[in-house]
């Protein structure tokens, strides 16, 4: 019984929530690998982007719930998660056409780039504010729970309960649809091939008539649909504030090196690897541990490795051991 | 007009517009001496960061996003030098802290020891992870209880270690030195791989750094904040009291709660422009000696420069340091200024972007670019919020005093800083990429 209370625990404290935020990383992560991979540059304007997207997505959830249109136990935002996309995809075509084409066509250093992002992230981020403010928004409605934690204490017995949020089921299964889709498209369509033969050698595949400009477009629709989707699920998991989003930069980034920039794959490794050390390094282990150990051995203190305030500095440390052992990542990504 | 004169008279502009701010109270100055000081300070200060990110990125075309944790470890230095310490923190648990803090860098040092002269493999593996998990609880062991017993101690007044009570001049260099150290551990690792990578790095390092400041209440009390810093001159109360001052100032005219208030700031500018001259000039002399050629060189062709026998990587560590140093001078400064630590003000996007800003409009490459980029766009971070009250108040003239678009717009006018700067940033680099004042 003890060990399936354990048990139980890990899985409501530690699991789902760390497969949660994992899938929510491993969407950002992609979008930054993506724009890697065939723009060369890291995009320091990702997390405002996610802003953006998602808050066209809770503008359009506000509207819609005002007109009474809902999905039922699902959340409105999902109705509306289509037009935050498109709202996202105007932003960045737009940007890419008055900003980025310019230093595209001088062959500017990846440098410079990494610089117009930053303008670029500064507008997006005055103009969010600018639009719905700084402060928390919740948008999320429908059913909270798929089981709730007394439900599963009624229903099993156990001293533990489990909870799970709707949010996080509709998080993972949106980024398991989400990844396959991407997958299948990169491996399978002829755009997804010619973004891929970009992506290795541009002379070559510039040789073969592939169209560079389409390439850099379909990049920039498919990074804005990737962080419209992350950040509208985490801010369901969570609640949307412009700042959040920007600070979200520093672990997105961390999982994309982890992983290896420009591999779709490692970004997606990369995002499971800093969610559950980020979850497990700031848990308190001592309800899970009162239930293995004998009651002589059982901990005083809380048994956490780090506070919660210091969630950015396991990614950071990772990061660190990342960059000083494998710099190219785990899964081999573009060349340091 | 030769260049020269040109680069003068835009000198000279920006000491125009704070002068107006001082005398005339027309469209955006405030016409107030008080106001047009106090942001000449802060340009001041802001200059000597700009200086400090121009040596990494003009010199060395190192990119540096993590101005404000060296910014905010100058802050932490003021107060660990400069304010007073507190009654029975050093036998309640400051020794054990320190003792803790060692026993963590032991453990770091025995592992880096481990990694170098033990063969790869699985014992060496299990080595460092045996190290590692032994070293960090040995260190809460010895931590945990030494910072319950600091923070006990009054909480409401001290509740952390203070300070060593000297001088509060002696912060600055204190300063540089803590933000020196903290750009080694950064440069190290993240610098001989590719540019990125060092922006990555210093992002993290300066969230983490923030982090720190605001959890560790035995520090500098957290977000409690400290206040009451000691300041390099006379508090305006005790001047007020002061019969030479006060004869002073009514013979100059002047009341004397203004007199003392611009008395503090002059003396402030004067002492921050003394800074800025020697570290400008510091920076002027390293330009021009063969070890700033050098680094040019260095930023302009990397692998000639190796061919030439120059070590890159140690060399742009060496110049990350010093840039990052001059960061934490100017940070330790700033807190003075402040005469207060509140780490929860610290923002990237004022104390690391708008840098880039400065120094990007400035002229990158050239030390007075940066200066002369450091106090014009601290002018303008200052004057966008009344410009653009003034914009907005223009452009929804039709609507009714009450209508809601009108009081949104209103209200949203303090995000426009951002997006000015955004844009200022995105037009520089488009339209003129070498700044106000060019790279010779």
């Amino acid at each position: 019984m003890d060990l399936l209370n354990a048990l139980v625990a890990l899985t409501n404290y530690v699991m789902i929530p760390a497969v949660a935020y994992g899938s929510q990383l491993a969407l950002g992560a992609l979008g930054v690998t993506m724009i890697y991979a065939v723009l060369r540059f890291s995009n320091f304007a990702h997390g405002d982007t996610m802003a953006f997207g998602t808050m066209v997505t809770i503008l359009v959830t506000w509207w819609m719930q005002s007109m009474g249109i809902n999905l039922g136990p699902l959340p409105t935002a999902l109705l509306a998660l289509p037009f935050g996309i498109l709202g996202c995809m105007a932003l960045l075509l737009f940007t890419d056409r008055v900003v980025y084409r310019f230093y595209r066509e001088q062959k500017a250093k990846p440098v410079i780039f990494v610089m117009v992002s930053l303008g670029v992230m500064f507008m997006m981020n005055g103009l969010v504010r600018f639009i719905i403010g700084p402060g928390d928004q919740r948008f999320s409605d429908g059913e909270r729970f798929i089981v709730s934690a007394r439900d599963f204490k009624a229903m099993t017995g156990l001293r533990e309960g489990l909870a799970f949020k709707t949010s996080q089921g509709i998080t993972i299964i949106t980024a398991v649809v989400v990844v396959a889709a991407l997958f299948w498209f990169l491996n399978r369509t002829r755009t997804g091939k010619s973004m891929r033969a970009y992506s290795d050698n541009e002379d070559l595949a510039l040789l073969s008539g592939i169209n560079p400009e389409r390439v850099v477009m379909y990049t920039w629709m498919i990074v804005a649909g990737l962080a419209t989707i992350a950040g509208v699920l985490y801010g369901l998991d969570k609640s949307f504030k412009p700042f959040t989003y920007f600070q979200l930069l520093l672990p997105i980034f961390a999982a994309a090196i982890v992983g290896g920039l420009g591999n779709p794959i490692g970004a997606i490794a990369g995002g499971f690897v800093i969610a559950f050390s980020e979850v497990s390094i700031t848990y308190a282990w001592k309800k899970i541990l009162r239930y293995l150990m004998p009651e002589n051995l059982e901990p005083d203190g809380l048994v956490q490795l780090l506070s919660t305030d210091y969630k950015f500095a396991v990614s950071f440390v990772i990061l660190l051991i990342v960059l000083l052992f494998k710099p190219t990542g785990l899964f081999k990504g573009k060349s340091v | 007009m030769s260049e020269t004169v040109k680069h003068s008279l835009m000198f000279a502009f920006v000491g125009v517009l704070i002068i107006l701010d001082g005398t005339t109270s027309f469209g955006i100055f405030a016409g107030s001496w008080n106001s047009a000081l106090g942001i000449l300070n802060m340009g001041l200060v802001s200059a000597i960061m700009a200086l400090g990110v121009n040596l990494q990125w003009g010199f060395a075309g190192l990119f540096n996003v993590g101005i404000m944790g060296f910014t905010a470890l100058g802050g932490l230095a003021v107060v660990l030098v400069s304010s007073s310490p507190t009654p029975g923190a050093w036998s309640q648990g400051g020794i054990g802290i320190i003792m803790a803090l060692i026993l963590g860098a032991l453990t770091v040092v025995a592992a880096v020891f481990i990694t170098k002269n033990m063969t790869k493999g699985k014992p060496r593996v299990l080595a460092l992870t045996a190290l590692l998990i032994a070293g960090f609880f040995a260190y809460r062991a010895v931590f945990d209880p030494a910072v319950s017993g600091v923070e006990a101690i009054n909480p409401a007044l001290y509740g952390s270690l203070g300070g060593l009570g000297l001088p509060v001049l002696l912060a600055w260099p204190a300063g540089g030195l803590l933000a020196a150290g903290a750009a080694w551990l950064i440069g190290k690792t993240a610098l001989g791989l590719r540019s990125d990578y060092l922006a990555i790095a210093t992002l993290g390092i300066a969230e983490i750094i923030i982090a720190i400041m605001k959890n560790e209440d035995w520090l500098s009390r957290g977000v409690k904040n400290v206040v009451g810093l000691p300041r390099p001159m006379r508090k305006e109360i005790v001047l007020q009291e002061d019969p030479g001052f006060l004869d002073t100032a009514a013979s100059l005219g002047l009341d004397p709660v203004v007199a003392s208030t611009l008395y503090v700031k002059i003396t402030y500018s004067l002492l921050f422009t003394v800074v800025l001259l020697a570290l400008l000039w510091m920076a002027q002399m390293g330009l021009k000696s063969p070890w700033g050629r050098m680094m040019r060189a260095i930023r302009d062709n990397e692998v000639a420069a190796e061919a030439m026998g120059k070590n890159v990587t140690r060399r742009h560590l060496q110049i990350f340091v010093l840039g990052s140093a001059i960061c934490g001078v100017a940070g330790a400064m700033m807190t003075t200024l402040d005469g207060q630590l509140t780490p929860g003000t610290y923002n990237p996007l004022r104390f690391t972007f708008l840098i880039w800003v400065m120094v990007v409009v400035g002229g990158s490459g050239n030390n007075f670019g940066a200066v002369l980029g450091g106090i014009f766009i601290w002018f303008f971070w200052i004057k966008v919020e009344p410009m653009g009250a003034g914009l907005i108040n223009f452009v929804t003239y039709g609507l009714a005093e009450d209508s809601a678009l009108k009081l949104h717009l209103l209200d949203s006018t303090a995000h426009m800083r951002l997006f000015t700067m955004g844009l200022i940033l995105l037009l520089v680099l488009r339209f003129s990429p070498r700044g106000l004042i060019p790279e010779k």
